[in-house]
Order: C-alpha cells, then structure tokens, then sequence
C-alpha cells in the first residue's frame, strides 16, 4: 500500500500546485486588488464596442439545430479515424460493422434531409 | 450472409425490432404527413413488436449467449422481454386516439417506442458492462425524447427536461461504478467479475464494493426507488398520459431485470453486501410510496408514487437472492405491468369535450355514469391494495412468501405495513366513484383504450382460476440462474 502510495506522489505534487495556484489567483484579488467600480467598468467588454445587448437574449433555434447535427456527422468522423487506421487488423467484420453504422446513419440524414431541418427557411 | 445471420440467431428479436424502427422511420418521412398515416406506422410497430415475440417464443429453450458472453439469451431473458414487448405494444395502442386528441399524433412515437424497446431487450440480455450501458442509453435518449413529446406543452418539455438531467446524472453514477468494477475486477463481463468477486478476499475488497454501489445507484435511478425516486411524480405527471403509462411498465421492467441480472450474475461471491442495499431500496421505496401518496389529488401523481411502492415491493424477493426469490420478482412485474397499465388506460379514458383531466375529484360518482368503467377501475384498486382474490394479492404473495421462508421476518412485516397504508388511497379512488355526488360524465372510453382496460380488469379477476402458466413459466424462468 505504501508503495502504492509512493508511486502516485508526483500526482499529489501536481494537484496540491494546480489547487494553490489555483485558490491564489481567486483569493488574491480580494485582497490586494485596487477596486473603484463604475458603469463603464462593469459594463460588458465587446471588442472594445460599447455592449449593444444583454447577453441572454433570445436567439433562433435553428442554430442549436444545425449544431447539433454539426456534432453527430462529427462524432460519425471521430469513429471513422480509428477504423481506417485499423482497417487491415479489423477486416470483413469490422467493415461491415462500419457498413451498419453508416447504414444507420444515412437513414437517419434522409430523416432529416425529409423533415426539412437542413434548410434555413 | 445466411450463415452470419443463423450464428445470431439468439439476437433475431432485437434485429427485427431494430430494423423495424429503421424502416418505420423511412416509411414515415416519405409518406405523407397526417394522422392516417401515424395511426398507420403505429399499426406496423406494434406488428414489429408481435414478430419479435413471436421469435422469442421459438427460440429453443436451452439458451445461449453471444459476442464473447456480452448478450445472454436465456428463460429469464425471454420472460422479462415478452413483459416488456407487451407493455410497449399496449403503451403503441394507449397513445392512438389520445394523441390526436392532442394534435400530437406523429409517426416518431411508434419509431421511438421501438427504439426504446430494442434498448430494453439489449438491457434485459446484457452479459457485459459494455452491453448493459449501451442497451440502458439506447432506452434511455428515446424514453428523454417522448417524456417531452408534447412539446408545445410546458409541462411535459418540463418532465422531458428533468428526466434528460437527472437520467444523465444516474448514467454518470453507473458508468463511474462500471469503470471502478472493471478496474478493481479486470473484467467487464459478468461471468468473469463473478470469478473475481467470489475470492476468499472479495469481502475486503473495497473498491469492488463502491463500484456495486454506484452501479446499483445508477439502477435505483431507473426503477425510481428510494432515495433515488425524486424524478419520478413530476414526470409521470407532465409527461402526455400513453407517454406516463409506458414509463410505469415497460422500462420498469428491463431495469428490474438488469438489477437481478446484475447482482445474480455478477456479484454472487458478495451478496451479503448488495443485500443490504437492496433491503434498504425495498423498505424505503415501500414506506415512501405508501406515505407520500396520501396526499396527492392529482391522480398520475398517485400512481406515480404507487409505482415507487410497487418496486419496493418487488424488490423484497430479490433480498433472499435465491431462485424462488428471483421467481417472486418475476410473477409480480408480470402482475404490476398489467395493474399499472390498466389504471393508466383508466386514466387516460377521463376526458371530457373540454379536455382532459387528471384530479381525482373528476372520477366522483363514476358508477352512475359509466359503471363498467368504474368497475374495472375498482376492480383494479382493489388488485393493487393487494385483496385477495384478486391478482395484486397473489403477486405480494409470491413476494413476501420467499423472504419468509429465508426469515427476513421485519422486511415482510414492513411490507405488509406499508400495503395496508396504501389500501387507504386506492380505496379512497373507490369511494370517491362510488359513493360521491356525481360530476360530469366523461365522453364514451374509446375501444382501443377500453380493449387494455377490459384486458387487464379480466386479468386481475380471473387470475385466480388460472395461476399455474405464470407462475410455471417465472418459475422456468428463475431457473436461469445458479444458485
């Protein structure tokens, strides 16, 4: 157990650093910062820009649509990297359980190519 | 390709119902969009989920398992997943007429259902970690999706929300007591964690017994029982009611069977430890649900909490983890899928031309206006207050009656307690339809709705004659494990 212990030290090293480092720069301010609030200075930074709007402000769905479609053809591309480089070692199998996913997947783009949700108007 | 497919023959069930919500899904987009055509779609998943149960049927009964021991096909499988394909069917035909009440009726319920259903099969078969978390997310993100399918509705985007957040939070307890089981274990699969954890040592092995914990946290989030339960009423009351019904049956059913897979398969060397816990889930959920239904006027918020009891109960057979426990278990899911989706089809023939409604005050003097109706619905009551002759009795029965004999005497009595505190508010729904100034009348039960109410009050009545086909096939099914 001690052992055990002794090999994760240099873990316990890096987590007691990250947490000083850490609780230093968001306990510091409080202490040592010069602080004189005014409107400008808490005021929304916007690229130098006056800020025109609050920052929780309704916005189209259709948006939240496109990026989640973004992901799921993305997270399709993240499965396909590591087949292709084991393509040799995985053989028929694997390439036609990558078939079946794909299989799955078109169905699904059909679905939503049919439903409308690729177009903006 | 024939012999690929003869090789998984085990699985044939799971395909069928997987490839039937693919081809549903294109069938339905690329025909046109109304409710004809929903009704139509709904027709053909509750066809898919026939054939599947079909194939189950004729599957020989020596059972099998696949993929390296990841999917596990055998009697109590088959038992769980015919409870589950009916349950799903029942909910398919429940959500017809209801939904185009709501202007809801959309082909995606039936796909969705299917989909979930493939989830619930993959759940109930999983040999493995790996199996069992894809099966339980697969059900999972479909069960999220039609929580909230009323989507113009406040309340139900509100259950679809909740349920999304806290259901990611139990997968997350379940995944990190997955990964501390595989790391303390070396293995995933269930066989080869049993050989792990049956060592002399397994007692002392501390990791192992937290991993067993947050795996049974995860678990005890799926069949909401206590503490974990938090979700369950406000749920079951914003989500569409066919939508509320089939979360009471179906799911219920496949996370029960992945609970007693798990801890009968995988963790048999340290079942003093996972007994506890699930002695502990079973007495909570029983008093919890028996109290905290006492108050509710809103009657999907009654059943919610009479569904928090009923895994409590069902979960006291489980404690004496030997085969006639197991067989307790399995008659009483058989026993409450039928009750709950009874009371549910009840609940959803309540309507009236300006809409429907949910408190229980609306069922007042039911028996003058529609006495068939209350009948079966007091027919129902009483089976879940557990009067014997009815079939609620013979499913507490079957429960208490293993913990007995393996003298767990405080946890029977407790159970036994907790039913007698929960007789008041399912006869308190009998008194109020029988005898309280009578309100309006509903609009007449629709057949398709009457049909799952007629089915289940027969079932609840004649159980009695006919106990021997359940009660053989759980106990065939029970035989699947080794004690």
């Amino acid at each position: 157990m001690q052992k055990l212990l002794a090999e994760y030290l240099p873990l316990i090293v890096f987590l007691g650093v990250g947490l000083f480092i850490g609780l230093a720069l968001l306990v510091a301010p409080f202490i040592v910062a010069y602080s004189k609030p005014d409107p400008e200075k808490v005021s929304a930074y916007e690229c130098g820009f006056a800020a025109f709007d609050d920052a929780r402000m309704k916005f189209d769905v259709r948006f939240y649509l496109v990026a989640i479609l973004f992901i799921i053809f993305d997270l399709e591309v993240a499965f396909l990297f590591p087949w292709a480089a084991a393509f040799k070692e995985a053989g028929l199998y694997g390439f036609w359980a990558m078939m079946t996913f794909l299989g799955v997947l078109t169905i699904g783009f059909i679905y939503e190519w049919k439903k409308g949700a690729l177009e903006w108007d | 390709m024939m012999q690929f497919l003869n090789s998984i023959a085990p699985m044939w069930p799971e395909l069928v119902v997987a490839v039937g919500a693919l081809v549903l899904t294109l069938w339905g987009v690329f025909r046109p969009d109304n409710d004809r055509e929903a009704e139509v779609v709904s027709w053909l998943a509750i066809l898919v989920l026939g054939v599947a149960g079909w194939l189950i049927l004729s599957q020989p009964a020596a059972g099998s398992s696949l993929f390296g021991g990841a999917f596990i096909d055998d009697g109590f499988g088959r038992f769980m997943k015919i409870l589950a394909l009916g349950a799903s069917a029942a909910a398919i035909l429940l959500s017809i007429d209801d939904f185009r009440d709501h202007k809801v009726l959309k082909f995606e319920y039936p796909v969705l259902i299917l989909l979930a259903t493939a989830g619930m099969m993959m759940m109930i078969s999983a040999g493995d970690l790996l199996s069992l978390y894809l099966g339980l997310e697969l059900q999972s993100l479909s069960l999220y999706v039609v929580a909230a399918f009323r989507r113009d509705d406040v309340r139900s985007s509100e259950a679809g929300l909740k349920y999304f957040v806290l259901g990611a939070l139990s997968s997350g307890m379940l995944l990190y007591g997955a990964s501390l089981v595989y790391g303390f274990t070396g293995a995933t699969s269930f066989a080869q964690i049993a050989q792990v954890a049956k060592g002399a040592n397994a007692m002392a092995n501390v990791g192992l017994v937290f991993g067993l914990v947050f795996l049974l946290v995860g678990i005890a989030f799926k069949i909401s029982a206590v503490p974990f339960h938090m979700w369950t009423p406000d749920v079951y009351q914003g989500a569409p009611t066919p939508v509320t019904a089939f979360f009471s049956a179906a799911p219920k059913v496949a996370a029960i069977a992945l609970l007693v897979r798990v801890v009968t398969s995988a963790f048999p060397g340290i079942a003093g430890q996972w007994q506890q816990i699930v002695a502990f889930l079973a007495i909570a959920s029983m008093l919890l649900g028996a109290f905290a239904a006492i108050g509710q006027t809103n009657i999907k918020r009654l059943l919610a909490y009479s569904s928090i009891a009923n895994v409590g109960f069902a979960l006291v057979p489980l404690v004496t983890n030997t085969k006639e426990g197991v067989q307790g278990v399995l008659i009483y899911m058989a026993i409450y899928v039928v009750m709950t989706l009874g009371a549910f089809a009840c609940v959803i023939a309540m309507r009236r031309e300006e809409g429907s409604v949910e408190e229980i005050d609306e069922l007042a003097g039911l028996a003058e206006r529609n006495g068939p109706m209350a009948a079966a619905l007091a027919a129902l009551m009483f089976s879940l207050a557990g009067i014997p002759p009815l079939a609620g009795f013979w499913a507490k029965f079957y429960a208490f009656m293993p913990a007995i004999k393996s003298g767990y005497y405080i946890l029977s009595v407790i159970g036994v307690l907790a039913s007698v505190v929960g007789a008041y508010y399912y006869l308190r729904i009998v008194k109020v339809m029988y005898f309280d100034k009578p309100a309006k009348a509903f609009l007449p039960v629709r057949v398709k709705v009457g049909f799952v109410i007629s089915v289940s009050a027969i079932f609840v009545l004649l159980f009695v004659i006919a106990p021997s086909p359940l009660v053989n096939a759980a106990s065939t099914a029970a035989a699947s494990f080794r004690y």
